[in-house]
C-alpha cells in the first residue's frame, strides 16, 4: 500500500435544482478515521459516493482533492451496508473479486493472511448463503482489504448487524484498516463515538465538527466519555444545542 | 414435483373421463374412453414411437437453436445501446405477428421436412428466452455494479463475472418456458404440412375418424412435453447455482 493521503471534499450538491446539501468542506485526515454522522436523506451517502466517483443522481458543484495531488477515485476501496457478496461464488472467490474483475491473479499470500485475520479459514470454500450475517460482513471486510487501497470508504458498514456482532466488527475493522484514510458514513451516534478520530454531524443546516473523546479508537463501549460523546451526538442529530 | 399427488391426480382425471364416457354412451369417434385409448396406444405403439421420435428431434433441435439465438441476442441488447434502439422494436413487432400464420410460408420456403418445424419452434421460443435473459442482464443489483466500478473493472469483465451469472436464474426461467412452448411450435408446423411427427399423426387420425388414435398421439405429446420440461428444469436449476 502506498502512503495514505488526506482527502478534501468542497462543494455543494443539488438534485434537479433542489439543494441536497449546502456548500460544505469535509476533510479526511491522512491515516485516520473520520465519521460522517447524519439522519436519512441529508446527503451523507452522496458525499461518500462522490468521493468514490459512483453515480449519485445529484449535480455536484465542487471538487475532491487529495493532499498528494493524485486522483482519488482509483485509490479507494468501498464497503456498503449490504455485504454485496456474489451468491454464486465461494468466500475465497468473493474476496478475490477485484483481481478477477481486473483480469489479474489474486495475491495468494495476502489471501491467506486475510482469511486468518478475519477468522474465515474454515469458511473459505462456502457460499455466502451458508454464512451468518456477521461472517458475511467479515468476508466483505476481507474483500475490501484484499484491494489494498490507501483510502477506505464505508457506507453504514455494520448497521445491519446485531449489537454485539457490530461491536466486534468495529474492533476488527480498526485493527485491520490501521494506517489507511477511512471515512465511515453512519447514522449510529454510538458508532461515531467509538470510531471517529474526527466526527462530523451532517444536518440540513450543514456540517458540525464534534470534539471526539480523547481515548484511542476503538473506544470502550462503556467508557463514560464515549457515552457522553454518543449522547451529545444524538442531541445534535435531534437539532438541540449541546 | 411430488410423484404421488401427480399420480393421484392423473388417476382421478382418468376415472372421471371413463365415467363420463360410460354414462353418456357417446360414440367412440366423438369421445373414446381411456381404456380404448390405452388399447389403441398399445396396438399402435411402434407407429406412435416412430412419430414421437420425429417430433422430439424437432423440439430438441428447435429448443437448442432458439435458446442459443436468444442468449446471443440478449447479450447484444444488454451491451449495446444502438442494438437496443434498433432491435427492440423489431423484436416486439415480430412477437405481435401470429407465428401460426407464418407456418404455411415457412413450409413453402423450407419444405415438408424437419427444418420448417424446427424454424417454427425457434420462432415461438426465441422471444421468451431473449426477453427473460435480457431482463436479468439489465436488472443486475446496482450495488454489485458500484462495487465493480470501485474495483476498476472493464465493462466486458463486469458482464462476464457479474451481470451474466446474476442473470442466469432469469435465463433458466426463460428456457423452462421455452421447453413448454417448443412442442407447440413443432406440432403447428406438422399440422400445416408434414409426412411425419405426432402432429401429423393426430391430423391423420382425426381425418379418418380414428379419434382414439388421435387421443393416443395427443397424450403421447403431453408426456413428451412434460418429460422435456422436467429435464430442462433439472438442467436450469443447476445453471442457477453454477460457480464462476
Amino acid at each position: 500500500m502506498t502512503m495514505a493521503p488526506g482527502i478534501t471534499l468542497q462543494g455543494q450538491a443539488s438534485i434537479e435544482g433542489r439543494q441536497l446539501f449546502a456548500p460544505l468542506t469535509l476533510s479526511l485526515d491522512a491515516g485516520r478515521w473520520t465519521c460522517l454522522l447524519g439522519g436519512s436523506g441529508v446527503g451523507k451517502t452522496t458525499v461518500l459516493r462522490l468521493m468514490a466517483d459512483l453515480p449519485t443522481g445529484a449535480d455536484f458543484d465542487g471538487e475532491i482533492t487529495a493532499t498528494d495531488g493524485a486522483p482519488v477515485a482509483e485509490r479507494i476501496a468501498y464497503m456498503a451496508q449490504d455485504d454485496l457478496l456474489l451468491p454464486w461464488a465461494t468466500v475465497e472467490k468473493n474476496i478475490a473479486l477485484g483481481a478477477r474483475l481486473r483480469g489479474q491473479k489474486a495475491d495468494a499470500a495476502r489471501m491467506e493472511r486475510l482469511l486468518d485475520r478475519c477468522g474465515l479459514q474454515e469458511h473459505r470454500g462456502k457460499k455466502p448463503s451458508e454464512l451468518s450475517g456477521g461472517q458475511r460482513q467479515r468476508v466483505a471486510l476481507a474483500r475490501t482489504l484484499m484491494e489494498d487501497k490507501p483510502i477506505i470508504l464505508l457506507d453504514e458498514p455494520f448497521s445491519a448487524l446485531d449489537a454485539q456482532t457490530r461491536a466486534a466488527m468495529q474492533d476488527l475493522a480498526v485493527e485491520l484498516l490501521d494506517g489507511r484514510t477511512v471515512m465511515v458514513v453512519t447514522h449510529d451516534p454510538g458508532e461515531a463515538a467509538r470510531l471517529g478520530h474526527a466526527i462530523h454531524v451532517m444536518t440540513p443546516a450543514g456540517l458540525t465538527a464534534v470534539q471526539p473523546p480523547t481515548a484511542e479508537v476503538p473506544r470502550a463501549v462503556d467508557a463514560l466519555e464515549t457515552l457522553t460523546c454518543q449522547s451529545d451526538l444524538l442531541k445534535l442529530l435531534m437539532g438541540q444545542a449541546v | 414435483m411430488k410423484v404421488f399427488p401427480a399420480v393421484a391426480a392423473t388417476l382421478f382425471a382418468l376415472t372421471v373421463w371413463q365415467v363420463i364416457v360410460s354414462l353418456t354412451d357417446l360414440p367412440r369417434f366423438i369421445l373414446p374412453g381411456p381404456a380404448l385409448v390405452a388399447e389403441t396406444w398399445w396396438t399402435n405403439r411402434w407407429v406412435i414411437a416412430e412419430h414421437t421420435l420425429v417430433t422430439a428431434k424437432e423440439v430438441i433441435i428447435g429448443l437448442a437453436i432458439g435458446t442459443a439465438l436468444g442468449i446471443v441476442t440478449a447479450l447484444q441488447l444488454a451491451t449495446s445501446k444502438t442494438a437496443r434502439m434498433l432491435v427492440q422494436p423489431i423484436l416486439v413487432f415480430t412477437q405481435a405477428l401470429p407465428v401460426f400464420a407464418l407456418a404455411p410460408i415457412l413450409t413453402l420456403w423450407m419444405g415438408f421436412g424437419l427444418w420448417s418445424k424446427i424454424a417454427m419452434a425457434v420462432l415461438i421460443i426465441y422471444f421468451p428466452v431473449t426477453s427473460a435473459f435480457f431482463d436479468g442482464l439489465m436488472r443486475t443489483p446496482p450495488g454489485y455494479l458500484d462495487l465493480a466500478k470501485t474495483m476498476q473493472a472493464s465493462p466486458s469483465r463486469i458482464l462476464w463475472h457479474i451481470r451474466v451469472p446474476a442473470a442466469l436464474p432469469n435465463l433458466g426461467a426463460g428456457v423452462r418456458l421455452a421447453a413448454v412452448y417448443a412442442p407447440i411450435g413443432a406440432v403447428i408446423g406438422e399440422w400445416v404440412g408434414a409426412s411425419q411427427g405426432l402432429g401429423y399423426l393426430m391430423l391423420l387420425a382425426n381425418g379418418r375418424a380414428k379419434t382414439d388414435l388421435m387421443f393416443a398421439a395427443m397424450l403421447t405429446l403431453g408426456v413428451l412435453s412434460v418429460l422435456l420440461y422436467v429435464m430442462v428444469a433439472k438442467l436450469t436449476r443447476r445453471l442457477g447455482d453454477r460457480e464462476t
